[in-house]
C-alpha cells in the first residue's frame, strides 16, 4: 500500500520511507548529486531504500530507436517497486520522465500498451504506488516549512536562479507537475534556504543535454545562451535538478559570461544541484566535499558570499 | 496519391494525429534548435502529410532535435511533433535508410547494447566504444579526464544480478524478431 | 409675446469648465421674451426635469429653450417633459452650447460664453415663433408581401402568419424552395435540405393566413410604408385563381393583380456564379469542371450520381477549388462568400463516405469557420476522411487526355504542385439575384456595389432598408448559409410584425407644407425631393405632401420658385431672426 503524503505541509510522518531509483548516473557523472541527496535525507529522518536490482531506463537512446523498448525498460523497476509498495523517488529528470510515462501508459494508455509493457516485462501492474521526481517530494511532500526549520545557515547573498530544464515538466499530461511557461516550486524552495532567487524567464529552456554527448555543438549553443541569459538576470551561479543539465552546463561553457560578478572576471558560471545548497543551507560539514567534483568549482563565489 | 501508407506509419508509431495540424508554426517558433534544422517541426509535419518519406528519412533535423519536448506542450493541436520526429528517427533507423547522423545512431546503439548486456549504463565503455566506432578519439578528452581523477567515471561496470530479465525485455520488443504494435 | 423659460445645462463641468453658465443666464434673461432664465448642473436628470416641469406651471411658460448638449442627445427627453408639463412638445428646443461651444472652444472662454449666449437667443428667436404641432397618424396595411418563395421567403412568411396576419408570398419559379432545394446533406450533420424543405413548404401550402403565388413576379411598387400598392404579374393563371378582392386584368398568359400591403420583405437568394468568368479555370467549357451546387446535385440520392460528366465514370481524384471567383478584386467579385469552406468539407466528407476509395484535395486560402461548432467539423474532414488541404490558389486548370489538369501551390511547404483530377469542384460565390438591382429601383431600396441590398445600418439595423417598411431578409442582404438566412428572415418578420402591432402609424410633424396660394404647380419639388413624398395634386393642380413619406430635408423649399413650400417650424422667418441673432 502507499504512503500518501500527509495533509499539512509541517510534518512528515515518522517512518516515511522512499524506493530510491538513482538512475546510471547517480553514481557516476552526477556522484554529488547522490551524495548530496542521502545527506540531506538523512537529515531529515526519512529513509531512502535503493531499488533492488534496479535497471538503466536508457533514456534518451530507447526513445530514439525504438519506442516499445523505452516503455518496457522501465517497467522492470515498477514491477520491482511495487513488490513494497512504496513510492519510488527519482532523481534524475531524464529517468524520471521515463518512468512517469511508462506509469501513464500502465494507467490511462492504451491497453495493447500495457499488454505490451506487462509481457516483456513479465508481471501484472497493481498501481499500489507513485513515481515521484525529487523536487516534488522535497518541496510539496516533506514541505518547505519542514526545509526551512532544519536551516541553520541561511544562503543570504547567493544570487541564483532555478532551472528545471524539460523533462521534469514536459509533456505536462505526463508530469502532471507545474506549469512549463512558470515553474515556482524550485524558486520558493531556494528561498526558503534564504537564497537571493534572480527573477527570469528561462527557467524551462532546453539546455540540449540529450545531444550534449552525440551533437556537442547543439548543446554548446543551448547551453552558453541559457547563462548569458542568468547572468543578465544577475545570478551568481545556476541551480539545476538533473545530472544532464548540470553536466552540460558544467561542460558545454565556452564563453565566459559576459559581465563577471563576484567571481574573477571571465570565469565561468557555477552550477549546483538543489540539494547541494540544501544540504549547504542546512549546515551539512560534508557540503565541502561536493564542490571537489564540480567541473566548474563554485568555491570562490560561496567563499565571496560568506558561505 | 501520396504515400497513405507511409502516413498511416508515422501516424501509427507516433500515436498523434497530423491531420489535425493546421500549421500555425506556434512548434518552429519554439523550437530552441531550430535555427540548425532544414525545415523545422512544422514543415516536417507538412512533408509528413504529403508522404515524403524518402526526404524525411535522410533529413538531418530528426536528429537535431532535442527531444525538449516544448513543441507538444505548447501546440494548440495537441500533436506532440517530438513524438512524430522520434517516430521517424525510428523508421529511418529500421529500415535501414541514409541516416544522416549515423555517429548519432552509433552512439544509442552502444549505449542500449551495454544496457542489454548489463542492465545499466557504463560511462568508459559507451564514450570509447563511440570515439572509437566514429574515429572522433580526442573530443571531451580533458573533461573526461577531470571527470575520472574527481571519481565520477567507474572503471568498472555495475552489472545487475538478473540480467536474464532485461534480456527478455530486449527480445520482447525487438521489431526484427516480433510484430510490435501499439498505440491502436 | 411668448413667455420662455431658458435653463442653461452645465453639463457638469463638460460646459461650465468653459462657458461661464452665470453670465449665459444674465445675457439671455435680458431677452423680451424670456420670463424665467436660470442654471442647472444636470438638465437630464430627473431633478432637473423636475425643475422644467415646476417652472412651466409657476411661470404659465409657453416655450423652452435647454441650452445644453446637441439635441441628438436629449431632445426628445426635454419635449416629453415640457409635454408632460401641458406644453406643446414642439414648443421646446435644445440650444447645442456643448459640442459646438464648450467642447471645440475650450481654450477661449470669453468667445466660447459669448458664442453660447448667440445661440441661445437664436433658439429664444426660434421657440417664439414655433408653431404648436401634433404627430401626424396615417393608417397601416395589416397584410405583408414576401417577395422570394426559397428559405428565407417561407420563413418570414410563417412567422408572420403565425402572429394572425395575412401574406402573400411572390415566387418567381413554378416551386418554391429556392436554392436550398437543390442541396443534398447540410452541414453540420449531414441532414438532407430537400427533406427540411418539405416540411416548412407544406406548411406554407396549407397555412391559412399564406396565399402562395408561383410563377409570379413583383413588377411595381408604388405607396409607403403601411400603405404599399403591389403590383404582381402572375402567369398560368391555373394555379391562381384571382380572389374577389383583386383587381384582375387578363392576358392570354399573364395576370395582373395588384396587392395593398403594410410591409414588404426581400427575400430574392442568390444565383450562380457563371463560369465564364474562370477563363483560368476552363470558362465553363471544361466538362469535368463543375461548381459546388452541381456537386450538390450529384452528392444526393446515396451519391449514385458522382459521375465524371465527359465519360460517365467514377471519379476517384476530386478537387475542390475554393474561392473560385470570390477574394478576387481585380478578375472577380471582391467579398467572401462565407459558406464554401464549410461546404467544401462537408462535400469532402459525404464524396468520401459514398467513395470510399476516392480522394479529395482541397486549395484554400483560409479556412473561415466561425460558427459553432464550425471549425472542428472542418476538423473532421481533415482527420476522417483524409481530405488533403492544400494552401494555395489554384493558377490553372485545363485538360489533358482523359484527365483534368489542376496547377495550384501549397504555400505551407512551399512548393507549386500539379494534380490530374477526375473532377474539379469549384466553390464560385454566391451572387444576387440579376433581378435584384432593378427591383430594387423600382422599391427605392438600394443595393451595394455588389448587387447585394444595402441594409439601414451595418451594425444596428442588418434587416431593415433605409425605405421604411422594405426589410430583408437571406442571400439577397448578403451571402449567408441556412441558420443565419433563418435568424434574418425571422427578424424581418419581427419588424414587420413591430409595424402591424399598430392600427395606425405616427409620424413626425416637422413635414412640408405647401402655401397653396403661392404654388404654380410647376413640379420642382416632386424632382426634387429624394424620398417621393411630393406630387402634384391631378385636379387642383398644385403641390402636395405625403406626410409620412416627407423626412422634413427641405430640398423642396430650396427648389421652389415661389417659396409655397416650407417646413412646419423652419420657416424663413425664424431663420432670418436666428441668423440676426448669431451674426
Amino acid at each position: 500500500m502507499a504512503i500518501k503524503a500527509p495533509e499539512s505541509e509541517t510534518q512528515v510522518g515518522k517512518g516515511v520511507e522512499f524506493s530510491y531509483y538513482p538512475g546510471c548516473s547517480l553514481h557516476s557523472t552526477a556522484r554529488e548529486f547522490n551524495d548530496s541527496i542521502q545527506a540531506i535525507f538523512k537529515a531529515l529522518g526519512i529513509k531512502l531504500v535503493e531499488l533492488e536490482d534496479w535497471n538503466c531506463c536508457s533514456a534518451a537512446s530507447a526513445t530514439t530507436l525504438n519506442h516499445a523498448l523505452s516503455l518496457a525498460l522501465p517497467g522492470r523497476n515498477l514491477a520491482i517497486a511495487q513488490k513494497s509498495g512504496r513510492d519510488m523517488v527519482i532523481p534524475c529528470t531524464g529517468c524520471y520522465n521515463r518512468h512517469k510515462t511508462t506509469e501513464f501508459e500502465l494507467r490511462h494508455g492504451h491497453s495493447s500498451n500495457r499488454a505490451l509493457i506487462e509481457e516483456s516485462v513479465g508481471f501484472k501492474y497493481q498501481g499500489n504506488f507513485e513515481v515521484r521526481s525529487l523536487l516534488d517530494v522535497v518541496g510539496n511532500q516533506i514541505g518547505l516549512e519542514n526545509v526551512r526549520q532544519h536551516v541553520q545557515k541561511p544562503l543570504t547573498g547567493l544570487k541564483v536562479v532555478g532551472y528545471y530544464g524539460c523533462l521534469l515538466l514536459r509533456p505536462t499530461e505526463i508530469t502532471q507537475f507545474e506549469n512549463p511557461e512558470n515553474p515556482t516550486l524550485l524558486n520558493e524552495l531556494l528561498r526558503t534556504l534564504g537564497a537571493d532567487v534572480q527573477p527570469w524567464s528561462y527557467a524551462s529552456d532546453c539546455c540540449g543535454g540529450d545531444q550534449t554527448l552525440v551533437k556537442p555543438d547543439i548543446a554548446v549553443r543551448l547551453v552558453n545562451r541559457l547563462v548569458d541569459r542568468a547572468q543578465e538576470a544577475g545570478a551568481q551561479a545556476m541551480v539545476t535538478v538533473c545530472p544532464l543539465c548540470q553536466m552540460s552546463l558544467e561542460m558545454r561553457q565556452t564563453v565566459p559570461p559576459k559581465a563577471a560578478g563576484p567571481s574573477a572576471a571571465g570565469a565561468k558560471m557555477p552550477l549546483f544541484y538543489f540539494t547541494e545548497l540544501i544540504g549547504l543551507a542546512f549546515g551539512l560539514e560534508e557540503a565541502q566535499s561536493w564542490w571537489k567534483k564540480h567541473l566548474i568549482s563554485p568555491v570562490s563565489l560561496l567563499r565571496s558570499v560568506g558561505l | 496519391m501520396p504515400d497513405f501508407n507511409f502516413i498511416d506509419q508515422v501516424n501509427t508509431l507516433s500515436e498523434q494525429t497530423i491531420e489535425l495540424c493546421y500549421h500555425c508554426h506556434k512548434c518552429t517558433a519554439g523550437c530552441p534548435v531550430v535555427d540548425q534544422m532544414e525545415y523545422g517541426p512544422d514543415r516536417i509535419l507538412r512533408m509528413v502529410q504529403f508522404g515524403e518519406k524518402e526526404k524525411l528519412l535522410k533529413s538531418d533535423d530528426i536528429w537535431v532535435c532535442v527531444g525538449c519536448e516544448t513543441c507538444g506542450a505548447r501546440c494548440p493541436n495537441e500533436i506532440n511533433a517530438s513524438r512524430v520526429l522520434g517516430a521517424l528517427r525510428e523508421i529511418a533507423y529500421l529500415e535501414n535508410a541514409a541516416i544522416a547522423e549515423p555517429g548519432a545512431v552509433k552512439f544509442h546503439r552502444i549505449f542500449l547494447s551495454l544496457v542489454q548486456r548489463t542492465g545499466r549504463m557504463h560511462e568508459v565503455s559507451l564514450l570509447a566504444l563511440h570515439k572509437l566506432w566514429t574515429l572522433n578519439l580526442f573530443s571531451d578528452l580533458p573533461a573526461g579526464a577531470r571527470l575520472f581523477m574527481m571519481g565520477k567515471v567507474p572503471l568498472m561496470p555495475s552489472i545487475i544480478k538478473r540480467r536474464s530479465e532485461v534480456k527478455r525485455i530486449f527480445d520482447a520488443t525487438d521489431p526484427k524478431k516480433k510484430q510490435v504494435s501499439h498505440g491502436d | 409675446m411668448s413667455r420662455i423659460g431658458v435653463f442653461i445645462c452645465h453639463c457638469g463641468i463638460n460646459i461650465a469648465g468653459t462657458v461661464d453658465v452665470t453670465a449665459v443666464v444674465e445675457q439671455v434673461r435680458k431677452h423680451p421674451d424670456v420670463v424665467f432664465a436660470a442654471d442647472y448642473k444636470y438638465m437630464c436628470s430627473d431633478p432637473g426635469q423636475e425643475l422644467i416641469k415646476k417652472t412651466i406651471a409657476e411661470y404659465q411658460l409657453d416655450g423652452v429653450v435647454v441650452a445644453a448638449c446637441s439635441p441628438a442627445m436629449h431632445e426628445t427627453t426635454f419635449r416629453r417633459a415640457v409635454a408632460s408639463a401641458g406644453v406643446n412638445s414642439f414648443r421646446c428646443e435644445c440650444a447645442n452650447i456643448r459640442e459646438q461651444v464648450s467642447w471645440v472652444h475650450q481654450d477661449h472662454k470669453e468667445e466660447a460664453t459669448i458664442k453660447a449666449v448667440a445661440i441661445s437667443r437664436s433658439i429664444i428667436e426660434k421657440v417664439s415663433r414655433n408653431e404648436t404641432l401634433e404627430p401626424i397618424t396615417a393608417a397601416v396595411t395589416h397584410r405583408a408581401l414576401v417577395i422570394g418563395g426559397g428559405i428565407a421567403g417561407m420563413q418570414a412568411a410563417l412567422d408572420v402568419a403565425n402572429a394572425g396576419f395575412p401574406v402573400i408570398l411572390v415566387e418567381r419559379q413554378p416551386q418554391l424552395g429556392g436554392k436550398m432545394a437543390q442541396l443534398s446533406g447540410t452541414y453540420l450533420n449531414f441532414i438532407a435540405a430537400p427533406g427540411m424543405l418539405l416540411k416548412i413548404i407544406h406548411k406554407v401550402n396549407t397555412h391559412p393566413n399564406i396565399q402562395v403565388l408561383t410563377n409570379a413576379e413583383v413588377k411595381n411598387v408604388e405607396g409607403y410604408v403601411g400603405n404599399f400598392q403591389v403590383r404582381v404579374d402572375v402567369k398560368n393563371l391555373d394555379q391562381n385563381p384571382a380572389s374577389a378582392e383583386q383587381e384582375a386584368i387578363q392576358t392570354p398568359s399573364m395576370v395582373e393583380f395588384t396587392f395593398e400591403v403594410g410591409a414588404l420583405i426581400v427575400a430574392t437568394g442568390w444565383e450562380r456564379y457563371s463560369q465564364a468568368l474562370l477563363p483560368e479555370y476552363g470558362g465553363g467549357e471544361i466538362p469535368d469542371v463543375i461548381d459546388g451546387l452541381a456537386f450538390e446535385q450529384m452528392l444526393a440520392d446515396g451519391g449514385r450520381r458522382i459521375r465524371r460528366p465527359s465519360d460517365g465514370k467514377v471519379p476517384n481524384e476530386v478537387v475542390f477549388v475554393q474561392c473560385a471567383g470570390s477574394r478576387d478584386p481585380e478578375r472577380g467579385v471582391p467579398y467572401c462568400s462565407k459558406v464554401c469552406c464549410m461546404y467544401v468539407a462537408k462535400q469532402a466528407m459525404m464524396y468520401k463516405e459514398r467513395v470510399p476509395g476516392g480522394q479529395p484535395y482541397i486549395f484554400y486560402i483560409d479556412i473561415r469557420s466561425a460558427g459553432k461548432g464550425y471549425d472542428e467539423y472542418v476538423q473532421r474532414a481533415m482527420t476522417d476522411c483524409h481530405a488533403i488541404y492544400l494552401r494555395g490558389k489554384v493558377s490553372k486548370i485545363f485538360r489533358d487526355g482523359g484527365k483534368v489538369i489542376v496547377w495550384g501551390a501549397d504555400t505551407l511547404s512551399g512548393r507549386s504542385l500539379e494534380i490530374a483530377a477526375d473532377l474539379v469542384v469549384l466553390a464560385t460565390p454566391m451572387t444576387p439575384d440579376p433581378g435584384a438591382v432593378d427591383l430594387g429601383q423600382r422599391l427605392h431600396a438600394s443595393t451595394d456595389a455588389n448587387g447585394f441590398f444595402t441594409e439601414a445600418h451595418v451594425k444596428l439595423r442588418p434587416v431593415e432598408t433605409l425605405t421604411a417598411g422594405i426589410f430583408l431578409a437571406g442571400a439577397a442582404q448578403g451571402p449567408k448559409d441556412i441558420p443565419e438566412t433563418v435568424a434574418q428572415a425571422s427578424a424581418a418578420a419581427a419588424k414587420t410584425l413591430q409595424l402591424f402591432s399598430h392600427e395606425k402609424m405616427t409620424v413626425s410633424p416637422l413635414v412640408a407644407t405647401v402655401t397653396a396660394e403661392l404654388c404654380a404647380g410647376c413640379g420642382a419639388c416632386v424632382l426634387a425631393c429624394p424620398y417621393g413624398a411630393r406630387s402634384i395634386h391631378p385636379l387642383w393642380n398644385i403641390a402636395t405632401v405625403n406626410a409620412s413619406l416627407c423626412q422634413g430635408c427641405g430640398a423642396c423649399v430650396v427648389a421652389c420658385p415661389n417659396k409655397a413650400s416650407q417646413v412646419h417650424n423652419w420657416r424663413p422667418d425664424q431663420i432670418m431672426a436666428m441668423l440676426d441673432e448669431v451674426l
